[in-house]
Formats: structure tokens, C-alpha cells, sequence
């Protein structure tokens, strides 16, 4: 589906937000796309991490926040080491993630998880999963 | 020699093997590890935003507690806690601004700097006790296994913490040759396995895990060995289902590295608790004579 950038879909302040949360200055993307090539979980994304800068470049608030991506990346930092722009994308994802859950908006419900694997689970997958995936 | 040592919740519960195995073969190499007192949880990953500095605290108590209790190096096994702590360390260091931040609002603590080191294991064998007397020391050469070892995301990235190069590492590889093994190079060995996405977004972790294990396997390595105990519940104690979900794939041991070293050195198997590993892992070392004791 095209993309319609006009006043009724520019948020102008969901790009400060996003470089306020994560220190990160979006312009210095060049959109050569190294991200989206190295990123593990490509296959699964509904935006590339590539047009999710350009989204937020354009303030394109519903689009970006409204897909699995930032969801589905796991800060593994292959992007950061690859960019050669030196642009923080996992900052990036992060602040997404973000101006969703500062809107007391969880990704996963704690309480959802039945008891038998949170038994299974090491406590560093809760707790990483609890940080990354809810208010 | 003895060093400051951080554990972490998880080495405290389902990953006992893996602290236990480095303790005694510490122990063993003359290295008394020495327990922090007082540790917490180091929040497990580090926090990326800029204006969240509340999740800092609890690595940077950490630290302060090392700093102490009159240690200048704080071991840590969990490639997780390592990755929190160093970057929580380096930002002490490097940030002044956050820094008076954080040592302010912690007004009963002492101040902090940056001063302790943050070591992962696999750092201290390498530049403190050497591979060259790590190959000497070895009672049992694991000289019929082909290993793969596995790095994740946590060990090398971002750069800043890195404990090899962030491209090509070769600190895993020059271990298992230490400890007598065959090296196995995989394209996946700085691949990130998924990470806690196996609680949100599990089909998607089983497919990525799937894809560690099958490029590790085209490689013919008998085995993984791992560092952090969430790439063992994705890629070993999840394996089953990764089995049944993506065809074709042969069950793959995995191991924690200090578990192998132990074994090297000829340690009581009782101090691996491969009874917490995939069958699989006991199976192939028995089946390689390396388990001996535990069958006598």
C-alpha cells in the first residue's frame, strides 16, 4: 500500500521524540540499507529497518509504531557495528519502542505466560523480555 | 590469585553448570573467584535510551560493590551480565554529566568512575592465565571433538565491549584449540539467536534458532558451545521443538565453555551438571570416552 505523506500524516514531534529518546540525529542516514541487510530478522519485518528511518524521518508515526519491527528486534547490534554512517539504529528501535510503551501500552502481557515456562525460563529472558516489552 | 565475581541471577538457578564448572576449573588454574557480596541483578540488558538512567543503577551498584570490597576486576560468566556491566562501566567512565547524575542520587554509595574492570571469563583465560599454559595444564585433550563455538550477539557488540575484534573473533576458536578440540567455523556464530523474543515472538526465535543449529551442522560440529545462558534455553534446552518444527536437522549437544575446560582439565564430572544440558551433551562425551568417571 502507497505511503501518504501530507500535513494529516506528518507528526513533526514524533521525530523529536525519537532523536530526544535515543541521542541519535535520524539525518545522518544515508539509506544505503547495510541495516536491513545484516538484520537477523528480516524475513519476519513488515517495514525494513531502513524505511523505518526514512518513516520516522518523514514522521510517519503510525506506520513505524504500527509495525512489528522494532518488536522484533533484539538490539543485537550487528546494524551498529555495520553502519557506515554510525548511525545507533538499536538506540533507535529503542526510542520507538518506547513512545509506544511510555504510553503505558505493553507489547506482551506478563500475566499471559502460563506458569510451566515461566518456570522453564532463565530469569534473564524475563527480565530482558519484561524490559524490552513492557511499560 | 583471586578476582572479584559477579554471577548474576540466572548462575544462581538454570544455569548452575555453568557457574559451577568455571568455579572448580578456576579453583584448579590457582584463581580464587570471590563471590561480590551483596550483588544484584544487573537488569540484564543495558539501557538505550538517553533519558533513562534508572535502569543504570543496578549495574552501577554492582560495580560499587566490586570497587569496595578492594577489587579492581570483576570476572563475570554470563555474556549478558558482561555486556550490561561493561557498558554501565564505560559510561561511568566516559560521562560526566550522567555520572554526577547517578552518584548523586545514590548518595549512600560511594562514588563511582568507572574504576573496576569488567572481565568475561574467557578474557581472563586468554590474558591472565595464557593459552599456551591453558594447553599445558590440560589432563584430557578433547582431542576427538569438533566444537563450534558460539559468540551471539552480547560477547562482541557493540564495539565499545567487545572481548575480540566485533568482525571475525578469534578468542573461542584459540580456546578450543587450548583445550586439544577441532575448530569449527560457522556463518552463524555472531548471529543473534533471538534472544528473550522466544517468550514474545516464539515461531519467529524457533526459525532463527533453527538456523544456528543447520549452519553449525553443515559444518559437521559435534557440538555448540555457548557462553550465555539464553542462547542455551533458545538453541539447547528449546531444541526439541526446534527439531520437530524444522525438519531435517540432527539432535546438536551444546555445552557451556567452562564446562568443556573442566572436563579438559580433568575435573569430577559432578562440578559440569550436564544433568542441566540436553541429553544429548553427557551422551557424546561419554560416547568419546570423555566421561568416564560419570559412568564408572
Amino acid at each position: 500500500m502507497p505511503i501518504v505523506i501530507s500535513d494529516q500524516t506528518v507528526i513533526q514531534d514524533f521525530v523529536r521524540k525519537v532523536e530526544e529518546i535515543s541521542g541519535e540525529k535520524i539525518s545522518k542516514c544515508m539509506q544505503c540499507g547495510t541495516c536491513t541487510g545484516s538484520c537477523p530478522m528480516i524475513a519476519e519485518m513488515q517495514i525494513s529497518p531502513r524505511r523505518i528511518v526514512l518513516l520516522t524521518k518523514f514522521g510517519q508515526q503510525e506506520q513505524v509504531t504500527g509495525a512489528n519491527t522494532v518488536w522484533l528486534c533484539a538490539s543485537c547490534h550487528t546494524c551498529l557495528v555495520r553502519c557506515p554512517r554510525g548511525l545507533d539504529l538499536p538506540k533507535v528501535m529503542e526510542a520507538i519502542r518506547l513512545v509506544t510503551l511510555r504510553m503505558n501500552e505493553n507489547y506482551i502481557e506478563p500475566f499471559e505466560i502460563d506458569s510451566e515456562t515461566i518456570e522453564d525460563l532463565p530469569p534473564i529472558a524475563l527480565v530482558s523480555c519484561f524490559r524490552k516489552h513492557t511499560a | 590469585m583471586k578476582i572479584g565475581y559477579y554471577p548474576g541471577c540466572t548462575l544462581k538457578s538454570r544455569a548452575k553448570n555453568l557457574e559451577d564448572a568455571a568455579i572448580a576449573s578456576l579453583a584448579r588454574l590457582n584463581v580464587e573467584a570471590v563471590e561480590l557480596e551483596r550483588w544484584n541483578c544487573c537488569g540484564a540488558v543495558y539501557s538505550l535510551a538517553d533519558d533513562d538512567l534508572i535502569h543504570l543503577l543496578a549495574p552501577v551498584r554492582d560495580l560499587i560493590r566490586a570497587k569496595d570490597q578492594g577489587f579492581d576486576k570483576v570476572l563475570t560468566l554470563c555474556s549478558m551480565c558482561y555486556n550490561t556491566l561493561a557498558r554501565a562501566n564505560l559510561l561511568m567512565k566516559d560521562d560526566e554529566e550522567k555520572r554526577n547524575t547517578i552518584n548523586t542520587f545514590m548518595e549512600e554509595e560511594s562514588d563511582y568512575a568507572g574504576e573496576v574492570e569488567v572481565v568475561h571469563m574467557l578474557n581472563f583465560l586468554r590474558d591472565e592465565i595464557g593459552w599456551e599454559k591453558l594447553r599445558q595444564v590440560v589432563k584430557h585433550p578433547l582431542a576427538d571433538l569438533k566444537l563450534a563455538p558460539y559468540y551471539g550477539c552480547t560477547l562482541t557488540r557493540p564495539r565499545e565491549v567487545t572481548i575480540d575484534p566485533a568482525v571475525n573473533p578469534v578468542i573461542f576458536k584459540d580456546f578450543v584449540e587450548a583445550l586439544g578440540a577441532t575448530f569449527v567455523n560457522f556463518d552463524h556464530a555472531t548471529e543473534c539467536c533471538s534472544s528473550y523474543q522466544m517468550i514474545s515472538n516464539p515461531e519467529t526465535a524457533l526459525k532463527t534458532a533453527s538456523e544456528i543449529i543447520a549452519s553449525a551442522q553443515s559444518q559437521n560440529a559435534d557440538a555448540l558451545i555457548l557462553s550465555c545462558p539464553l542462547c542455551e534455553y533458545n538453541l539447547g534446552r528449546r531444541q526439541d521443538a526446534i527439531l520437530e518444527k524444522h525438519g531435517g536437522l540432527k539432535p546438536l549437544p551444546t555445552y557451556y565453555f567452562t564446562q568443556l575446560l573442566a572436563v579438559a582439565l580433568g575435573l569430577e564430572p559432578s562440578v559440569c551438571r550436564f544433568d542441566l544440558n540436553p541429553p544429548t551433551s553427557a551422551q557424546l562425551l561419554q560416547q568419546k570416552g570423555l566421561l568416564a568417571q560419570t559412568a564408572a
